[in-house]
C-alpha cells in the first residue's frame, strides 16, 4: 500500500501495466516491484525446482524471487528482475515457471516430492538405465524446473554496441560514487559515471538521512546537477557495469529502450558498451544478507535494506504489520521508518542479547522458529527461552544478516577477497584490478560519512596517478554510525527447510549434503548443490552458505574461501553483447564493381572469403547451373568469354630492393625478371608448405604487381609485412594492397585479342604483346593495365582499370563479346577451364602441401634462399611416401566423382588403414565429355597410367579411375601462347 | 585487452592479429640443419610469467610488433617495433 507523504515519487503521473493479466496503475519512476506492492501483489514469482510462491526480496538487480518475463511473442524476454523493470503504459509482464497461473501452480507437486530433490537428486536418482536419461528424465525434469523460456523465435528489434573512453569510470551514483565523480568532474577529469538504477543517488533515495544538512536525496539531486552542468563528465542512468577486463577495459549494458512505451523502431533495446577507463571507482554499494530459518521464503519476507527502501524511495509499506529480524544496529532503521510513517511494527527480533533499540518494540529471548501463509507470509512462529511456542501476526518481516560488500568486479581478473571479521564479510584487496579502487559499501565501510570520504579519496588517488591537481573541498556532514553486528548465518535446528540460495531453490540441508557427501571445497559445493549459479551469482546467498558449509566442514570462513566471481555482473542479452552481428551483419560483405550487373543478370552469387562472385550467368531456357556452366565453358574454348577477377589480391611493391625481396618471398628468382613481363610465382611459408601462388608483373624498374588468391589475399600481406619488417628492415622496399582500387576482368578464348582490339585505341598483335607479357591499354580514353596471363588454357589476357571504370568496362566487354558469340562466364566455368588445365586453387594447396607434392620442385631455386626452402628440405617432406598431385578420370566416363572421396589399390578393402589418397577437386568436363578429378595419390606420379579405386562413402560411389598428368587438355599449352 | 602500438598508440586488441611467441621472427640460416629449424618452427616455452609475443597491427599501420605480456597477470609491460633497432633491425 501506498503511504500518504512518504517517498520521492511525482505522484501527478500515473501510468498504467498489466501484470499475469491483470491491470494496475503505479506511478512514473515505479518498478514493477515498488507498483506491484503497492498494489498489495506480493506473490510475484515461483521458485527454481520446488515452485514455491515468492515475493520481491529486494530492490535492485541482485533480486533472486521476482523474475518475470516481459513482451510478447519473438520479443519476450524471460527472467526479467521486476525491481529493475520500470513500469511504462503498455508494459505486459508475467509471472513465470507457474501453470496455468501464478496463484494456482499444478507444478506445486514437485513440492511433495521434495524429499527426493535435494543436492545431487539428479546424479542419484536418474541412474539407470542410461537411454533414459535422454528420452525421459531430463527433458522432465527441464519443463518442471528452470525459470523462463524463450519464444524460440527469431527477434527483429534493435541492438547496439557503442565505446567509450574516459579519465575515470565510477561505478555507481550512492554517496561514494557521487563523490568521487564530484572531486574528479570538478578537477577537469573526463568522468564517466554509471548507475544501474534508472534514478542516480544509490541508497541516498531509500535512506532518510541527512547529508549537509538536508535530506539524503536532495543532496544527490544537486550534486547531479553540478555534475551535468560538467562538459567533462558523463552521466549513464541505466546502465549496468558487468565485467573488468584487461587494460582497463570494462564491460557494461545500457537499457535503452526497455522503459518507453512505444519506443521509435531503430531505438536500440539495450546497447553493450566497452569503456575503455584510465581509472576506475567501485562504488556499487553493498547487497543486505537473508538469515536462514525454517521457511524463510515465503512472500513478504524481505532484506530490511528493501524494506524501508520501497518506504523512502517509493512510498510503498510492504506490508500492514511490520516484524523484524536482525543481527545489527543499521537494520533498527527499518523499524524506525516505518513508525515514523505510521506503520505498525509489531516485533523486533534481534540475535543479540545486548542489542539496545529505544522507541522499538524490542522482543528479547524471542526466537523465530517457522513462518505461516501459504501464497504469502501472515505470522512468524517464535520460541521464547524455555522453548514456548507463539505466533506473532505479520505480513512483512523485514530481515537483516549484515551487509556483504558489492566486490564482484575487483575479483574478475580472479583476485581474491580478504575477510574482515568486524563486518563478517569479505573485502576486495587494492590492485586486484589494476587501476581499480573500491570505495563506500563496496569496500565494506557502510556509513554514509564514511562512504562520501572514500568516493573523494579514492578519486583524489585515481587523479594523483594521472598526474591532474585536485581541489578536494570538505566532505559534507552524515551519519557516521557504527554496524555493530555480530556473525549470524542461520537459527539452529529448522524444522523445515531453510534457503540460502532463493533463485536456485538451494536450503542449508542441501549445502550439509553436500560437506557430508564430501563435496566439501566451496567449488564443489557450489556445483554439487548449485548454489549461488545462474541467476544468483554469488550476489545474496555466497556468504550465507560459505558459513553454513565452513560449519559443517569445521573451518572458519577465511579457510573456506568463496567462489569465484565471474562476468557478467548481471544476465547480458546475446542481443546486445552480439549487437549488429545477425543476419548479414554477421559478416562484412565485399561486393565486385560488377556486382549489380551480375545480379541483374539472375547470377546467382557464391562467397569467396568476404567477397560475393558470380556462380555462372543463367541464360534462357537453362534449367540448371551444369547447363549455363557447360555453355559458359564451351564458349571459352570456342569463342571468347568475360569473368571478373577482381577479388584476387594485388599487391604493388616498389624499392631498389623489390627484386631482391621477391626472390625471398618466392621459390624462384624474380629479380631477373624485365619490366613489361610478368611470371608464374610459388609462396612458401617458413614450415616448407605451399602458402599460396600467383603472377607478379614488373611494370617498371624496381615496380612490380603481385596477385595472389582471393583466400590467401590478407595472409600473403600480412606475409609480406613480416618478412620485411623481421628479416630485411633495412631493404629499401615498400608493399601496399591495392586489390580495391582496380576492377580487373579476364578475357579468354581464340576470340579474346578481337574482343580487346575493338576497344583499344591502339590494337595489340600476338607479336608485340606475347604469352606473360604486361602493359598499358588505351580503352576509350582510359588507361588500363593489361597482363597476357590464362587461367583457362586459351589465350587469355587480364585487363585491370581504376575501380571506378570497371561497372562500365564490364557491361561494354561482356556486350560486345555476346555479339562474338561468347559472353560473361562465372565461378563454376572457371573451376572447370582449371580442372581441365590441373591448374592449383586452395582445394589443392590446402595448408599441407609441398611443392615438391604439386610436381613444382623444380621451381624452389637451388641459386638462392627463400622463406620455405630449409624446411622444404626436410626428410620425409619429398619422395615416394608423398601424396602427389594426379589426375584422375574415371574408366567409365559417365562414372561420377566427387571431390572428397579416398583412393585405394584396386583389390584393397576400403578402409582407412588402406588409404591410398583422396579428390581435392571434380568436375564434369564439357570439353573432353567425361568427369574428371584432381587429387592427391601417394607416389601418385609414379603410377600415372595405372588405375586406382575411387570410393566416397559419403555419396556411395565406387568408382574405378585411370591415374592420368594433371594437365588432361592442351599439355603442350600451345592454345595459351597463340 | 589494449595493445600500445609504438606508432598509433594504445589501441584494442580487435585492430591486431596475434601470431605465436617472437622467437619466430630469428630466423635461422638455409643452411642451419634439421634440429636448429624443427627448434625454430615448432619447439616453444610455455612460461608462467613473462613472455614476448608478435602482434600484427592489421587494422591500424601493419606494424610487426613484439609484446612483452605476463601470462599470469595478463599485464603488458612493453611493446616495440620489429624493426626496432635493438631488435636487430633497421642498421
Amino acid at each position: 500500500m501506498r503511504i500518504a507523504g512518504k517517498g520521492i515519487l511525482d505522484r501527478s503521473r500515473t501510468v498504467g501495466f498489466r501484470f499475469d493479466g491483470r491491470d494496475y496503475t503505479g506511478f512514473e519512476g515505479d518498478t514493477l516491484a515498488s507498483a506491484l506492492l503497492a498494489s498489495d501483489v506480493r506473490l510475484m514469482g515461483r521458485s527454481f525446482k520446488y515452485h514455491r510462491p515468492r515475493g520481491v526480496m529486494t530492490t535492485g538487480s541482485e533480486e533472486p524471487n521476482a523474475l518475470v518475463t516481459v513482451g510478447q511473442g519473438a520479443r519476450q524476454v524471460p527472467n526479467v528482475r521486476a525491481t529493475v523493470q520500470e513500469i511504462h503504459a503498455g508494459l505486459e509482464a508475467r509471472g513465470q515457471n507457474a501453470w496455468p497461473s501464478l496463484g494456482f501452480d499444478v507444478l506445486e507437486l514437485n513440492e511433495v516430492f521434495s524429499p527426493l530433490l535435494g543436492a545431487g537428486f539428479y546424479y542419484k536418482t536418474f541412474m539407470w538405465p542410461k537411454a533414459f536419461w535422454e528420452s525421459l528424465y531430463e527433458p522432465l525434469i527441464r519443463r518442471a524446473a528452470g525459470l523462463g523460456a524463450l519464444s524460440k523465435q527469431h527477434n527483429d528489434e534493435a541492438y547496439e554496441k557503442a565505446w567509450a573512453f574516459c579519465d575515470l569510470l565510477v561505478i555507481g551514483s550512492g554517496p561514494a560514487g557521487l563523490m568521487a565523480a564530484l572531486t574528479a568532474g570538478r578537477a577537469g577529469a573526463d568522468v564517466i559515471l554509471a548507475e544501474e538504477d534508472h534514478r542516480m543517488g544509490g541508497r541516498l533515495l531509500m535512506e532518510t538521512h541527512e547529508v549537509a544538512g538536508k535530506p539524503g536525496a536532495d543532496w544527490a539531486e544537486e550534486a547531479l546537477q553540478e555534475l551535468a552542468s560538467l562538459p567533462n563528465v558523463r552521466l549513464m542512468t541505466r546502465t549496468t557495469v558487468t565485467g573488468a577486463y584487461d587494460g582497463g577495459t570494462f564491460g557494461a549494458l545500457e537499457r535503452v529502450g526497455l522503459h518507453i512505451a512505444n519506443p521509435p523502431a531503430d531505438l536500440p533495446r539495450e546497447c553493450f558498451w566497452r569503456i575503455v577507463a584510465r581509472r576506475a571507482v567501485l562504488a556499487s554499494g553493498a547487497h543486505e544478507r537473508q538469515i536462514a530459518f525454517s521457511n524463510n521464503d515465503r512472500p513478504g519476507i524481505m532484506t530490511a535494506g528493501a524494506a524501508r527502501g520501497y518506504l523512502n524511495r517509493w512510498g510503498v509499506a510492504p506490508g500492514h504489520s511490520i516484524t523484524l529480524l536482525c543481527n545489527n544496529d543499521d537494520a533498527h532503521r527499518t523499524a524506525r521508518d516505518f513508525i515514523a510513517a505510521g506503520v505498525n511494527v509489531e516485533a523486533v527480533l534481534d540475535v543479540r542479547a545486548d542489542a539496545k533499540a529505544e522507541g522499538l518494540p524490542l522482543r528479547p529471548g524471542l526466537r523465530i522458529v517457522d513462518t505461516a501463509g501459504r501464497k504469502g507470509l501472515s505470522a512468524i512462529i517464535v520460541a521464547d527461552r524455555e522453548g514456548k511456542i507463539s505466533r506473532i501476526p505479520t505480513d512483512c518481516l523485514a530481515v537483516s544478516g549484515g551487509w556483504n560488500p558489492a566486490l564482484h568486479l575487483t575479483c574478475h581478473m580472479n583476485g581474491r577477497p580478504v575477510w574482515r571479521e568486524d563486518i563478517a564479510a569479505f573485502v576486495a584487496r587494492p590492485g586486484m584490478v589494476p587501476g581499480l579502487a573500491a570505495a563506500g559499501a563496496a569496500n565494506g565501510t557502510f556509513s554514509t560519512q564514511g562512504c562520501l570520504r572514500e568516493g573523494q579519496e579514492a578519486a583524489i588517488l585515481a587523479l594523483s596517478e594521472l598526474g591532474m591537481s585536485e581541489k578536494a573541498g570538505a566532505v559534507p556532514q552524515a551519519e557516521d554510525g557504527a554496524v555493530n553486528l555480530r556473525a549470524y548465518w542461520e537459527v539452529p535446528k529448522p524444522k523445515h527447510r531453510a534457503w540460502l540460495d532463493f533463485a536456485n531453490d538451494v536450503t542449508t540441508k542441501d549445502v550439509r549434503l553436500a560437506a557430508e557427501e564430501n563435496f566439501a571445497s566451496v567449488e564443489h559445493m557450489k556445483r554439487y548443490t548449485t548454489q549461488g549459479m545462474a541467476p544468483d551469482q554469488g550476489k545474496n546467498s555466497n556468504i550465507g552458505a560459505l558459513a553454513i558449509l565452513a560449519d559443517a566442514t569445521g573451518r572458519g570462513i577465511p579457510e573456506t574461501g568463496t567462489t569465484t566471481f565471474r562476468p557478467p555482473y548481471v544476465p547480458v542479452t546475446i542481443a546486445a553483447m552480439g549487437a549488429g552481428g545477425q543476419g548479414a551483419g554477421f559478416a562484412p560483405q565485399r561486393l565486385t564493381t560488377t556486382d549489380k550487373a551480375a545480379r541483374d543478370r539472375g547470377a546467382p552469387m557464391i562467397e569467396a572469403g568476404l567477397w560475393y562472385r558470380a556462380a555462372y550467368f543463367p541464360r534462357p531456357g537453362e534449367a540448371t547451373w551444369r547447363e549455363a556452366s557447360d555453355r559458359e565453358v564451351t564458349m571459352v574454348r570456342e569463342r571468347v568469354g568475360v569473368c571478373d577477377v577482381s577479388t584476387l589480391g594485388k599487391i604493388d611493391i616498389q624499392g631498389r630492393d623489390a627484386g631482391r625481396f621477391l626472390d625471398l618471398v618466392y621459390t624462384n628468382t624474380f629479380s631477373t625478371l624485365k619490366p613489361g613481363r610478368v611470371r608464374y610465382g610459388l609462396m612458401l611459408r617458413e614450415d616448407g608448405m605451399v602458402m599460396d601462388d600467383g603472377t607478379t608483373a614488373c611494370l617498371a624498374e624496381n615496380h612490380y604487381l603481385m596477385t595472389t588468391t582471393t583466400a590467401a589475399a590478407g595472409q600473403v600481406m600480412r606475409h609480406l609485412d613480416f618478412v620485411k619488417q623481421a628479416h630485411c628492415p633495412d631493404w629499401d622496399v615498400r608493399a601496399i594492397s591495392v586489390t580495391e582500387n582496380w576492377a580487373q576482368f579476364a578475357v579468354a578464348g581464340p576470340l579474346a585479342r578481337e574482343l580487346l582490339n575493338s576497344l583499344a585505341q591502339t590494337p595489340i598483335d600476338a607479336g608485340t604483346f606475347p604469352f606473360l607479357s604486361c602493359g598499358t591499354l588505351r580503352l576509350m580514353g582510359v588507361e588500363a593495365r593489361l597482363f597476357r596471363i590464362s587461367f583457362s588454357g586459351e589465350i587469355g589476357y587480364e585487363v585491370a582499370v581504376p575501380a571506378r571504370y570497371g561497372a562500365a568496362l564490364w557491361r561494354d566487354l561482356v556486350s560486345r563479346a555476346e555479339s562474338l558469340g561468347g559472353g560473361a562466364y562465372g565461378m563454376e566455368a572457371l573451376n572447370i577451364l582449371r580442372i581441365e588445365k590441373g591448374f592449383l586453387t586452395h582445394a589443392e594447396i590446402h595448408g599441407r602441401i609441398t611443392a615438391f607434392d604439386v610436381g613444382l620442385q623444380g621451381m624452389v631455386s637451388a641459386k638462392k634462399d627463400c622463406i620455405g626452402k630449409g624446411a622444404s628440405q626436410r626428410p620425409g617432406l619429398t619422395g615416394p611416401e608423398r601424396e602427389q598431385l594426379v589426375g584422375l578420370k574415371p574408366v567409365q566416363p559417365g562414372a561420377l566423382i566427387g571431390a572428397g572421396a579416398h583412393l585405394f589399390d584396386q583389390g584393397a578393402e576400403p578402409i582407412s588403414a588402406n588409404d591410398k589418397g583422396y579428390v581435392t577437386s571434380a568436375c564434369w568436363s564439357p570439353t573432353l565429355q567425361s568427369h574428371l578429378a584432381l587429387g592427391f595419390l601417394k607416389d601418385g606420379r609414379a603410377r600415372i597410367g595405372s588405375s586406382v579405386r575411387l570410393v566416397d562413402h559419403l555419396r556411395k560411389t565406387d568408382t574405378v579411375c585411370e591415374v592420368v598428368s594433371p594437365v588432361f587438355f592442351d599439355p603442350e599449352g600451345g592454345r595459351a601462347r597463340g | 585487452m589494449r595493445i600500445n602500438c609504438p606508432l598509433c598508440g594504445t589501441r584494442d586488441r580487435r585492430e591486431f592479429t596475434y601470431y605465436g611467441a617472437s622467437v619466430y621472427a630469428d630466423r635461422p640460416a638455409e643452411s642451419a640443419g634439421p634440429e636448429a629449424w624443427d627448434d625454430y618452427l615448432h619447439l616453444r616455452d610455455n612460461p608462467a610469467g613473462e613472455t614476448t609475443d608478435l602482434w600484427y597491427h592489421e587494422l591500424g599501420c601493419a606494424a610487426w610488433i613484439e609484446v612483452t605480456r605476463n601470462t599470469v597477470t595478463h599485464e603488458i609491460s612493453g611493446t616495440r617495433l620489429l624493426t626496432a633497432p635493438e631488435k636487430g633491425g633497421a642498421k
